[in-house]
């Protein structure tokens, strides 16, 4: 799997995420309280709302419609509605750019 | 602050508000089922400042509910036998069957405490409370907020046409919901759900349906075994007392929850994208917004289910210029409401319609000019 150049690391904030969209599909990526970066699938499974407007609270992010939760790290789903779990994508830093790791 | 209100579809005075029937296809077909929906422009960070989890004030707020419920119930038995326990009992059942429905929703949203755990054992305390099933009414109150108003998706509309005023009435006084609470809890301590909730509640989550039914259904028959137990001691009236603790309240002091749940979207349009359309925003008195937590921010709340009610004022006023301005009172809020209400009786496709202020966005209206015609319903 290729590694794209997906964001500038100062794109996102300490404990936010922001959307990024590759090849007509959409992803978030979260930077963690502890300044490490992931990349997970960018709709909720649950209703296929856009988790990029969810909230980032130490590693899990928030749908924001329904508030179901997944822990970031592993894509798991914690909270219902929430059931199923995320996707996730590795992630690394070169630079100031964050590199993802997408089929 | 509202124009002449204006019909917004073809409807007619029945209509299928199941979600399996024909209003349930048609909002498919128009695109009008899990649709986008209008919200306010909010920047990131002051969303994120609102987002923001505290365990600080819920956990106050639930310690002085705890406390009340004690201190009015300790007054009800103390007093017992003399006219001075009536107001005791009068506001426990207020703590119990009405706060109870604020911390039930706002918990089910996960808001209020940062600690989930507390969120979840507030949630499951105030469903029993409730009689809820709280298995079921997390996902009914998940497809509420996807499909708010939407006929044929939204299992919690209040207000059905034709609308029965002698039954809304009798809500002030729980008994016909209690009853059918009770039919539902036992029919899913059976492992049966209805079609609707096959349909909202998906199936790895039954099994859960059926044990909570259950945990519940034998908490009752506890307070039941109680209250014969008493009477066989010859406790006389005092025998009442389980009941008026456990259960009673959902009936006695449900009517504060229904005084201010009726006014969400009461008297509002069905079929519409856009919350600041289909849902009502008021001001109200300091006792019923603690009562209520703060969910008479309703339009704030449907745009942004994940603010905390104790950060909804902040919202208010982040984004009212672009709300209709809000009823000052719940008198004004009824006024109103039932003043649609009435209409509605005659013509199902009256509704109000708030002017927006000039600083605010269009209604999202794309949708609305596409409602299905319902003449066909039912």
């Amino acid at each position: 799997m290729p590694w794209i150049d997906a964001i500038a690391a100062d794109d996102v904030e300490e404990e936010d995420v922001i959307r990024w969209d590759h090849d007509d599909k959409t992803y978030v990526i979260i930077r963690s309280p502890d300044d490490e970066f992931f990349c997970t699938a960018g709709l909720c499974t649950h209703e296929h709302v856009h988790l990029s407007d969810g909230m980032v609270m130490d590693h899990e992010i928030e749908c924001p419609r329904h508030n179901g939760i997944f822990d970031y790290r592993t894509g798991k789903a914690l909270r219902a509605p929430a059931c199923e779990h995320l996707s996730t994508y590795e992630t690394k830093k070169e630079g100031d750019r964050i590199f993802v790791n997408v089929p | 602050m509202s124009d002449a209100t204006q019909p917004h579809s073809e409807i007619s005075s029945t209509r299928d508000y199941s979600l399996t029937g024909a209003s349930s296809r048609q909002a498919e077909e128009v695109g009008l089922a899990a649709a986008e929906w209008y919200h306010s422009d909010v920047p990131r960070k002051t969303m994120k400042a609102m987002m923001k989890r505290r365990d600080g004030p819920a956990l106050r707020d639930t310690a002085i509910w705890i406390a009340l419920h004690i201190l009015f119930a300790a007054g009800g038995i103390y007093f017992w036998g003399s006219w001075i326990a009536v107001p005791f009992w009068l506001a426990y059942g207020v703590m119990y069957g009405s706060a109870s429905d604020s911390r039930w929703h706002e918990c089910g949203h996960g808001t209020p405490f940062r600690t989930r755990w507390m969120n979840d054992v507030v949630y499951h305390i105030a469903s029993f409370q409730l009689i809820r099933n709280p298995v079921n009414w997390r996902w009914s109150h998940a497809r509420h907020h996807t499909d708010t108003l939407i006929v044929g998706r939204d299992p919690e509309i209040a207000w059905m046409h034709p609308i029965n005023l002698f039954l809304k009435a009798l809500a002030f006084v729980g008994f016909v919901d209690t009853w059918a609470s009770f039919k539902t809890l036992a029919r899913n301590a059976l492992g049966i759900l209805s079609d609707d909730e096959r349909i909202y509640i998906p199936e790895t989550e039954w099994p859960k349906a059926a044990f909570w039914a259950r945990v519940h259904l034998a908490l009752f028959a506890l307070t039941a075994l109680a209250v014969l137990l008493m009477l066989a001691n010859g406790m006389g009236w005092k025998s009442a007392i389980p009941i008026l603790l456990i259960g009673g309240p959902r009936v006695y002091g449900c009517w504060h929850m229904v005084l201010t749940a009726l006014l969400q979207h009461g008297g509002l349009p069905e079929d519409v994208t856009d919350h600041r359309l289909n849902s009502r925003t008021l001001y109200m008195n300091p006792i019923s917004r603690w009562i209520y937590w703060n969910m008479n921010y309703h339009i704030e709340h449907h745009m942004f289910p994940m603010v905390p009610y104790y950060a909804l004022p902040a919202l208010h006023d982040e984004i009212k210029h672009d709300l209709p301005a809000p009823n000052t009172s719940i008198w004004d809020g009824y006024k109103e409401m039932m003043g649609a209400v009435m209409k509605q009786r005659r013509d199902p496709s009256h509704a109000v319609r708030k002017t927006l202020p000039p600083t605010a966005k269009p209604y999202n209206e794309f949708l609305h000019k596409h409602v299905p015609d319902r003449s066909d319903a039912g």
